[in-house]
């Protein structure tokens, strides 16, 4: 099968970087595959798992929202948050969002409170795919 | 004349100061693999994001309609000048440098007539900057109580800067901060991220037509802000590197100096004694001699 070139970095680490077949991304307008010679799209993520298939068994990574260029070169992710599956720990996310549940409610300044709550809602999306 | 105790007790501080800086040099050593690691891991998504940003841009149309974080507010009166330095000293011209570099900017954009607002990003800075431009700071942050340098810092200090990109405080946002090329090497360095400046050759689009979902314009608005949090990331990073390289080789060269003065300091010390042994004995055989 069809190779392409598959980056997938995060502002901490590059994650990813290699030869892959097929790639699931978790696209704000919905999933979609990426095989080689997919047309040129640039789309925002929505948190969910991303699965790559590789040569090896496919690999799962828990995606935060993000950017995916599908360019002449293959697939770049830039994900605001990267880790693959089995390192994630579902509990400390959930207490990451009690505690933004609590910096909502306190936060007084309009600005900052709408910031948190998009962030709380990106944290209750990534929960909900993780369920499933 | 310094008496011999004298000595011994000035000898026994400089050692004791040599120990200190040899440890700290030690210290720096282990931080910066550690800093330098964090600093080139994050090297490739600054890189991706500048691309992906480029070519978008480069594809953008109408650029009356763009966004007012990529075409800039058409006007370049008031500067922003968002210096990043450390929050701790002892690391040779690490500070000075990248102060230097921005009062330069700072006084040529004076000079034409052009408003300057200073927003620090550590201590130190700060402390530097204040004696000269007391009135316009406008902002400053510090990172004394962070442990590891996370994305989450970078993004508030980004809010901030947006936040204030949105009030209309400045037309125009430069980065000041200190690129890490080597342990011996590094660049205090300029980098203008409001509106963003693309390498050769990035932002002409390269002919590809790109699809967008949701839209292009929805996409640009996501991923503007995010270029400026990720560029200060990358800036806060290089900093982290560049000042234990800078610290390492401060103190290597307190090290040796220190070697140096206690070498100095024995010998004088050594000949101080030798001296008054000789005199003593001058003292008793005279005496002997003139019984």
């Amino acid at each position: 099968m069809a190779t392409f070139h598959f980056d997938l970095v995060s502002p901490e680490k590059l994650l990813f970087s290699g030869e892959v077949e097929q790639v699931d991304v978790p696209g704000s307008e919905g999933e979609f595959g990426v095989l080689a010679g997919h047309a040129p799209l640039v789309t925002t993520l929505r948190p969910g798992i991303l699965v790559i298939h590789g040569e090896r068994d496919a690999l799962r990574v828990v995606v935060d929202a993000g950017f995916a260029e599908v360019g002449p070169a293959g697939l770049t992710v830039l994900a605001n948050m990267a880790v693959p599956v089995d390192e994630f720990d579902v509990a400390q996310l959930a207490g990451v969002i009690t505690d933004t549940e609590e910096d909502v409610a306190d936060e007084k300044d309009g600005w900052t409170r709408d910031k948190l709550a998009q962030k709380l809602d990106r944290l209750r999306a990534l929960q909900a795919a993780l369920v499933h | 004349m310094p008496s011999l105790k004298d000595m011994r007790v000035r000898i026994a501080a400089t050692k004791a100061t040599q120990k200190i800086t040899k440890a700290m040099q030690m210290v720096a050593a282990s931080k910066l693999r550690r800093a330098q690691a964090a600093a080139e891991a994050a090297r490739p998504y600054a890189r991706h994001m500048a691309k992906v940003l480029g070519n978008i841009a480069g594809g953008v149309g109408d650029l009356g309609a763009a966004p007012r974080l990529l075409v800039g507010t058409g006007s370049d009166r008031v500067h922003l000048l968002l210096v990043c330095t450390a929050e701790r000293g002892l690391c040779g011209p690490f500070n000075s440098a990248i102060v230097r570099l921005a009062r330069e900017r700072a006084n040529t954009l004076m000079a034409e007539g052009k408003e300057v607002k200073f927003f620090c990003v550590g201590r130190k800075g700060y402390d530097q900057l204040r004696r000269l431009y007391e009135k316009q700071i406008i902002e400053h942050v510090e990172l004394r109580a962070v442990r590891t340098l996370g994305f989450e810092h970078a993004e508030g200090i980004g809010d901030k800067v947006l936040r204030l990109y949105g009030q209309g405080a400045f037309d125009v946002c430069t980065l000041f901060f200190s690129r890490f090329k080597s342990i011996i090497a590094q660049t205090p360095t300029a980098q203008q991220i409001i509106p963003p400046v693309f390498e050769a050759g990035a932002g002409n689009g390269n002919g590809i037509v790109y699809e967008y979902e949701p839209d292009e314009d929805e996409i640009l608005l996501e991923l503007l802000p995010r270029n400026i949090s990720v560029q200060i990331f990358g800036a806060l990073l290089e900093n982290a590197a560049s000042f234990y390289g800078a610290q390492m080789s401060a103190m290597d060269n307190a090290t040796r100096n220190a070697g140096e003065m206690i070498r100095k300091q024995t010998l004088t010390y050594n000949r101080t004694r030798q001296a008054m042994i000789t005199k003593e004995l001058i003292e008793i055989i005279s005496g002997a001699e003139a019984v």
